[in-house]
């Protein structure tokens, strides 16, 4: 099956109806995108296809042939979230902080935190209360693009 | 250039921002194949028969006769068994073990069990097996209540709580030349090394544990990471192949240790004007199936059961009992959440009653320096009950909300508060029998921090490098902290008890001090480089003049306490009956922070565990198994049901700890119930139970307004 994952042409052989979560850790040797529940209720398993966020536990693989897929790892290491979730220790124990993060990438650049909160209603955290997670998104880099292009969320240069 | 007090970059915490950190699930090992428990469907019973159903081709098989040690998972009693022989006492209790290298094969694969069904026991009252009973007895309780005007009683009820990490519980046992290391999400790796030797016997002398990134533990993964990991060995040392389990939420949930549920009866004397002259306690805690840690967790309730109050004659008597149901067992706060959630909402009503104002009232009982505790313990400076109380009622408006809300007829919003308090380290001589070691060794760059207290989320590794760099006075980044491997690292004892920080960094401090005398005037990277490692290794010595009698529980039950004051703000639903939480104001004292980011998540994360068990958490047991063991019916608060908090960290420098610290894991777990059960009280609902669900709310009598005095 071929799809694009981070960024590059992928092209993956799984049985199709393998969880896509299942496929991203062990065929494509990401174990980043991690389980919690396995039943789509605590997001920890979040990554973007074509840019929006889904649980990656409740999609089978054979849905993202063609499509583009976004996990942790394809932020790189060094984008202004991830230096913002160390920053404001908005990850304790880390286990929901890839898929919170890349829930958080879907917002858009706010200061809404009503709006926040909403995007991030199906991502389960046991050890911060949430409060810690907003603050990690309000005080992002300005690098992160007062413009709000998803490309430029992504951590990706503009032009 | 000091480290401590200030939020430093966490060790790992770019590792868990991209992805890079590796928990348990996440390893690999050639040849590995997975593992899965038969468990049992009935809660009491003879095992009649176990018949596999299932092509054996390919799998690994192990029961109880492989067990060439004690068939027990050890710990305070040896009554727990690792694989069941012929009866069980629980739903879900493990009878067979199964590995295969295709999970979907081992998913399939069919066991019938069949059984000789008993009489299953869950009613805690009706239990007649005591795992554990305590008494502490202060003054003359007849003498006090004849001094007092007014007696008030009342009985309050708390619930089971599952923990809810995000990462379940999972090992991998991978076989070594002198025997075995286990991998694993775990807090506390010499516990299970300790199961795994008895457990194992001579079948892997050179056993070893191994602590993986840990996905959060609450006390979950503090003792039944013994029971995974001894499953796991089991299997990897019958197929020759390492062996990974992790459960899935359902099984996790179903079969791990939760909350110990809790009733407790308050009797209480007191004089016209609010002053505290008899308190009796009775509490009674549901253990479950096996003992577990129930004998501690009821010690630390027990002990915590009178609230930060002093009260001249005090008897608490506490139990806890057998039921047919999956064992309870740690989750942060220990027994101390279920005891001060009873003294809370009675002191709630107690000012009713009284009709006194309830932050006079608590102000004038709260424990001071030099007062004595229920134990008898005599408190000293480090006492804040009564400052976190005014701060919080400052903070948050107490008084002029409490005016607002209580002026409406028919109110939906209220405002309540909590008064709590929580001993660091382990109870009574705890520590002095644990004995812990802590080393640090010089390296190439720089030094190692050597201790088996595992990093889950609460900071571990970056408050005790802090500590070390800033005894040493060298930079923060020159300290590295070493993988919590028993054959590597010294017994430093577990990671529970709101300890780390203040007795195992305490415990490094002194390390560092002793290698700074050594170093003179060389830095540890010179001191390297001309002599090699530099290993400086101490071991716990108590604080002189504590005194703690385990018999008689009269003595020194802590080196200190932490204290807090939590506020809530809460609006009831007139239709739906819901109790939502508008704005939660926790104030806090807890010596001084070592990291205040740090800190303030252990209170925010804390007060929204502690909001979930109050309101939403409901674990519904059938037939003694959890009937709603999965996400989508047993409801954590999610961003949508935590409330913007407001946190204060009052700060009362601890001679006895690193750098003025004391414990603070624990202690923001105490408070948010009953202020919010307070606070649903103030909108005019008698509550006495959690978790309190609409469906609860709903049938509690409604206070009225006019005549809420005198409700018993």
């Amino acid at each position: 099956m071929r799809f694009t994952l981070n960024g590059a042409a992928a092209e993956v052989s799984a049985y199709p109806m393998k969880r896509l979560l299942d496929v991203l850790r062990e065929e494509c040797a990401l174990p980043g995108t991690k389980e919690g529940c396995g039943e789509g209720e605590c997001g920890a398993c979040t990554v973007l296809i074509d840019g929006e966020p889904v649980v990656s536990c409740l999609v089978p693989f054979a849905q993202v042939e063609g499509a583009e897929v976004t996990t942790i790892e394809g932020l790189g290491g060094d984008h202004p979230l991830q230096h913002a979730f160390m920053r404001e220790v908005g990850a304790q124990c880390g286990i929901c902080t890839p898929g919170m993060i890349m829930a958080a990438l879907s917002i858009g650049p706010t200061t809404s935190l009503p709006r926040v909160r909403e995007a991030l209603a199906g991502n389960l955290c046991r050890c911060t209360g949430y409060e810690a997670i907003y603050r990690a998104i309000g005080n992002q880099q300005p690098s992160v693009g007062s413009r709000g292009s998803r490309e430029n969320l992504l951590g990706r240069s503009e032009g | 250039m000091s480290a401590v007090g200030t939020s430093v970059a966490r060790k790992e915490g770019l590792d868990k921002a991209t992805g890079a950190a590796r928990y348990v699930d996440d390893l690999v090992f050639p040849g590995m194949i997975y593992g899965r428990t038969i468990r049992s469907t009935i809660a009491s019973g003879r095992i009649v028969s176990v018949t596999p159903a299932f092509d054996p081709a390919g799998f690994t098989v192990v029961d109880h006769r492989a067990i060439r040690g004690e068939n027990c998972i050890a710990l305070i009693e040896h009554d727990q068994p690792c694989l069941a022989v012929d009866r069980v006492r629980h739903v879900a209790e493990p009878i067979l073990l199964l590995a295969h290298e295709d999970r979907e094969r081992l998913l399939a694969a069919k066991v019938d069990i069949a059984y000789e069904r008993a009489d299953p026991l869950f009613d805690p009252e009706q239990s007649s097996q005591t795992f554990k009973q305590i008494l502490i007895e202060k003054g003359n309780l007849e003498r006090g209540f004849a001094k007092a005007d007014v007696v008030v009683e009342g009985t309050y009820a708390t619930g089971h709580q599952e923990h809810i990490y995000i990462e379940t519980n999972g090992v991998v046992a991978v076989p070594e030349p002198n025997g075995l290391a286990l991998y694993g999400s775990l807090q506390c790796p010499f516990y299970v090394l300790k199961a795994l030797k008895v457990l194992l016997g001579d079948a892997a002398p050179g056993v070893r544990v191994v602590q993986a990134e840990t996905g959060g533990g609450f006390g979950g993964k503090e003792e039944y990471p013994s029971m995974i990991a001894a499953h796991a060995c089991l299997l990897a040392l019958k197929s020759g192949r390492p062996v990974k389990i992790i459960y899935d939420r359902v099984e996790d949930m179903l079969a791990t240790t939760k909350r110990h549920p809790s009733i407790v009866r308050h009797r209480t004397g007191l004089t016209r004007d609010g002053k505290l002259v008899a308190m009796d306690v009775d509490v009674l805690l549901d253990g479950g199936a096996y003992c577990t840690l129930s004998p501690v967790v009821l010690s630390r309730g027990v002990i915590h059961a009178a609230g930060p109050y002093r009260c001249a004659n005090t008897r608490i008597a506490g139990r806890a009992v057998m039921t047919n149901t999956p064992p309870n067992g740690a989750f942060r706060g220990f027994g101390a959440p279920q005891t001060q959630f009873a003294m809370e909402v009675h002191m709630e009503r107690i000012a009713e009653t009284l009709g006194l104002d309830p932050v006079r009232l608590r102000l004038k009982n709260a424990l001071r320096p030099g007062d004595t505790t229920a134990t008898g313990q005599k408190l000293g400076e480090d006492c804040s009950a009564a400052a976190v109380l005014r701060e919080a009622v400052r903070k948050s408006g107490f008084q002029r909300k409490r005016a607002k809300y209580g002026a409406s007829k028919r109110p939906t919003r209220g405002i309540g508060l909590a008064l709590f308090y929580h001993g660091a380290g382990f109870t009574g001589g705890g520590e002095v029998a644990l004995a812990s070691r802590a080393a640090i060794e010089t390296a190439v760059d720089g030094v190692r921090i050597l201790v088996a207290n595992t990093e889950i989320g609460q900071g571990t590794r970056t408050m005790l490098a802090q500590i070390v760099a800033d005894t040493l006075g060298i930079p923060y980044e020159q300290v590295a902290v070493a993988q919590p491997d028993t054959s590597v690292v010294p017994d430093s004892g577990p990671t529970v008890a709101s300890r780390t920080c203040m007795v195992v960094g305490g415990l490094l401090e002194r390390c560092a001090f002793a290698m700074r005398m050594k170093l003179g005037d060389a830095s540890p990277t010179e001191h390297f480089a001309r002599h090699g490692t530099l290993r400086i290794e101490e071991q716990y010595e108590a604080p002189s003049g504590r005194q703690w009698n385990d018999v008689t529980y009269r003595g020194d039950a802590y080196a200190t306490f932490a204290y807090g004051c939590d506020v809530a703000e809460v609006e009831l639903d007139p239709v739906t009956h819901e109790a939502r939480v508008l704005k939660f104001t926790a104030v806090q004292e807890f010596g001084r922070p070592v990291h205040p980011a740090l800190a303030r998540g252990q209170i925010e994360g804390g007060s929204a565990q502690g909001l979930g068990w109050a309101l939403l958490e409901h674990v519904v047991m059938r037939d003694g198994a959890m009937a709603n063991a999965q996400l989508t019916n047993y409801i954590i608060p999610t961003t949508l049901d935590t409330p913007p908090m407001d946190v204060v960290m009052l700060e009362n420098p601890y001679a006895g700890g690193p750098f003025g610290a004391k414990g603070l894991g624990e202690l923001p777990i105490d408070g948010p119930a009953p202020a919010i059960v307070n606070a649903i009280r103030h909108a005019g609902i008698d509550v006495r139970a959690i978790p309190a669900t609409p469906e609860l709310l709903f049938g509690c009598a409604r206070l009225d307004a006019d005549a809420s005095q005198g409700a018993a």
